[in-house]
């Protein structure tokens, strides 16, 4: 029997230089089968004409016109638009916010730093669809608590000058749909950026610091001179994730606009667009030359992050 | 069996076989999933399954009528699938573009129909086995018109309309002194009412001046029209229609006669709930809604009339189709149940009875349920009014860029409304924008 199952393990036995493939293989079946294979698809897709419900044979080939028809699309422009708007407004306050705030947890908070890390970091794992339908309900133009709050707070003396008088439209107004979802983005990753920074700030030697005291440097001057010099790789970093997440932002804008981007499309991103063209408007191939051409705008400013904080370190 | 039992047979009396207890098991279990499996196989071969994909509150209708098939095929189950309506919808494009996971039929919502009509996915019912063009007069003529495809191919029959009416609070008409007739002349009376109405009460006339604008762009289509496009792709958003509705909402949100409020969502169901709007304009189903979930505090209190104007209109519709790259073995069977589920009275008056689905099947309109008084509607007899906003509601030509053309005017309307923006120049830019979107 010993026998039987060493001879038939002998036969069966991978040869060395397959391991490796059969080992990942799991993986890389995956990858070409829900990564790679729909990447291809939408750049053979970005080329054709196609409609969906007539099947995969009602292809036809169109060159490049999906793409002209794209850069001459306002709608695209304009979503381009909202998505640099968006990620600027929710994306520079989120470092701005997290870099000071993780220095004070860092310096002021020992014991209980982590529960107050934890704390900060809890919408980062909670559900898009969760915050997104809980903000609905905080936005809510005649029942919401942010609304409710500004009317209290507009009968006082001076804040009454200052605050409107009549509710606030959030979700619906043009003008404020961008700046309700700014809030809800910021809110969302601030914490996830303390955690980086958090990180980061452990990894500065406490000597130089010392030093830096011993030399009379204030607080200020310790900040600006070793923690911020000594944060710009993480800085690098984190801001090229916000910058890629920033562009690609879709479910909160998506939930909070209820699917189509709201009044006049103010909140409706690129990928929201991209997303619309295809499964509202069925317009796959356009909808995939959008996003490859949000992919080149995503590559270019992804480089120009990289050129600048390359630029920035190039002295030291 | 777990390891000890075969531990204790492996131990057991010496006259037996020394044959291994593992082998034996697996000998048995071997054994026995043949036995099972030529049981199952022997099944399958008799039993049939169709597929059904739907979504609220369809699913609902047609698990309602399983019970009614399986007593006529014992031998046929009914597979239901359902998902949310969107998911639904998007589900199914899928499955008729990959040909895959298709359902034997398909419940369709009306916003879609059309565009699967256009592209040819769904099979021509008017040729065999399925021979319906002669039953088709059976039903609303709008309904039918709206699945007539390019070469007078029939790809859906219909099982539910949606004739709209305007909901209006009494009590509420009571305290401005408002009539009936002051909200149904015409639209300028409607909007005058509401004048009367927010000043007298507080209450807003309507959700929102999106409404108003949806309903006046749908009076004076031209027969071979479409809501926003004619019979060659023209864009006709600069149309006097147009201009009067736009007009009308700008008047509406100028006197701040709407709540500025989205169907569907938690300001509007408390809108409802409150008392906060004073008329609705909307389908035979939404009465069905306050009813049991979005204000049946205000039982009685509400009447239904026909629209301003004279205007007809529908909100919503739901047929059922068959793929054409569905399983051929199964299209005869799914045409059966098809015809159950929308050719017979009962189980078109079933469906509207539990479901609130306005039936589309013209004969079940002389039922006594149609005039019978709605306790809701204070003893009002509805029904007869949705049943004559059906008959004459008007088919309209379908564009497959109706949806994009939707968002471009409302875009428009907002800048109306919110920043000031002329009406003349905010058609003309919409015009332009459906022009370049009109040949894609």
């Amino acid at each position: 029997m010993t026998n039987i199952m060493t001879s038939l393990s002998a036969k069966w036995r991978l040869p060395p230089a397959w391991t490796p493939y059969v080992l990942l293989s799991p993986f890389i079946v995956l990858f070409f089968a829900f990564g790679l294979f729909p990447l291809l698809f939408s750049l053979y897709l970005s080329f054709h004409s196609w409609e969906p419900s007539a099947g995969l044979g009602s292809m036809q080939y169109v060159g490049l016109s999906n793409f002209t028809f794209s850069l001459q699309d306002e709608w695209f422009w304009k979503s381009l638009k909202n998505t640099f708007w968006l990620a600027a407004a929710s994306g520079i306050p989120q470092h701005l916010v997290a870099i000071p705030l993780a220095c004070f947890i860092h310096a002021a908070i020992k014991r209980s730093r982590n529960l107050v890390v934890g704390l900060y970091f809890m919408p980062y794992i909670t559900s898009t669809v969760a915050i997104a339908i809980m903000f609905t309900a905080l936005f809510s133009t005649n029942f919401g608590i942010i609304n409710l709050t500004i009317k209290e707070l507009a009968q006082l003396p001076i804040l009454g000058s200052i605050l409107p008088q009549h509710p606030i439209d959030w979700t619906n107004n043009s003008d404020t749909i961008k700046p309700a979802i700014a809030i809800v983005i910021f809110w969302r990753y601030v914490g996830f950026n303390i955690v980086l920074y958090m990180a980061a700030l452990q990894t500065i030697p406490a000597d130089l610091y010392e030093a830096a005291r011993m030399d009379g440097a204030g607080r200020l001057q310790q900040f600006w001179h070793i923690t911020l010099p000594s944060l710009r790789p993480i800085m690098y970093f984190g801001v090229t994730l916000s910058v890629i997440g920033g562009l690609q932002l879709f479910e909160e804008p998506f939930i909070l606009t209820m699917g189509n981007g709201g009044s006049d499309q103010a909140g409706m991103t690129a990928a929201v667009y991209l997303y619309r063209m295809a499964f509202d408007f069925n317009d796959f191939g356009a909808a995939s030359a959008m996003s490859w051409l949000l992919f080149a705008v995503v590559a270019a400013l992804t480089w120009l992050t990289h050129r600048v904080f390359h630029m920035r370190n190039s002295p030291t | 069996m777990d390891v000890g039992d075969a531990e204790d047979m492996a131990q057991g009396p010496v006259h037996e076989q020394p044959r291994s207890p593992l082998r034996r098991s697996l000998l048995v279990s071997l054994l026995a999933s043949l036995v099972t499996g030529a049981c199952r196989g022997a099944g399958a071969q008799d039993r049939k399954t169709l597929v059904v994909a739907a979504f609220p509150a369809v699913d609902e209708i047609v698990n309602a009528a399983i019970p009614e098939w399986k007593r006529r095929h014992p031998d046929v189950d009914i597979k239901l699938i359902s998902r949310q309506y969107a998911d639904h919808h998007t589900a199914m494009t899928t499955a008729l573009s990959t040909r895959t996971y298709l359902p034997d039929v398909m419940a369709l919502e009306v916003h879609y129909v059309g565009g699967f009509t256009r592209t040819g996915a769904l099979d021509d019912l008017r040729q065999p086995p399925y021979n319906f063009e002669a039953d088709s007069k059976r039903f609303v003529p709008y309904a039918v018109a709206q699945v007539t495809g390019p070469h007078g191919e029939l790809t859906a029959v219909p099982t539910d309309i949606g004739p709209g009416t305007l909901l209006y609070r009494t009590d509420i008409l009571a305290k401005a002194g408002v009539k009936e007739a002051d909200l149904t002349r015409s639209w300028e009376s409607y909007v005058d009412a509401g004048i009367k109405i927010k000043a007298a009460t507080g209450a807003f006339l309507i959700p929102n001046a999106h409404n108003i604008k949806e309903i006046v762009i749908r009076g004076g289509i031209k027969p071979g029209e479409g809501m926003y496009f004619d019979g060659e792709g023209h864009a006709l958003v600069e149309s006097p229609r147009f201009y009067r509705a736009f007009e009308l909402a700008r008047a509406v949100r100028q006197h701040e006669l709407d709540a500025k409020v989205l169907a569907w969502t938690s300001d509007w169901a408390e809108g409802f709930k409150r008392g906060s709007l004073a008329t609705d304009m909307s389908g035979a189903w939404a009465a069905g809604h306050l009813a049991t979930w979005l204000a049946p505090n205000t039982a009685g209190l509400w009447r239904a009339t026909q629209l301003p104007e004279g205007t007809y209109a529908a909100w919503g519709g739901t047929y059922f189709a068959i793929p054409k790259a569905a399983n051929p073995a199964n299209k005869a069977l799914a045409w059966e149940f098809i015809r159950m589920m929308t050719e017979e009275p009962t189980m078109q008056l079933a469906a509207f009875k539990e479901q609130n689905a306005f039936p589309a099947l013209t004969e079940t309109y002389s039922d006594p349920f149609f005039e019978q008084p709605i306790p809701f509607l204070g003893g009002e007899r509805a029904r007869e009014l949705w049943r004559d906003a059906a008959m004459h509601i008007k088919p309209v030509r379908v564009h497959k860029q109706d949806d994009f053309a939707e968002e471009v005017v409302n875009g428009e309307l907002d800048k109306v409304m919110e920043k000031g923006k002329d009406i003349g120049e905010a058609l003309r830019d919409a015009n332009r924008l459906l022009q370049i979107r009109a040949s894609r």
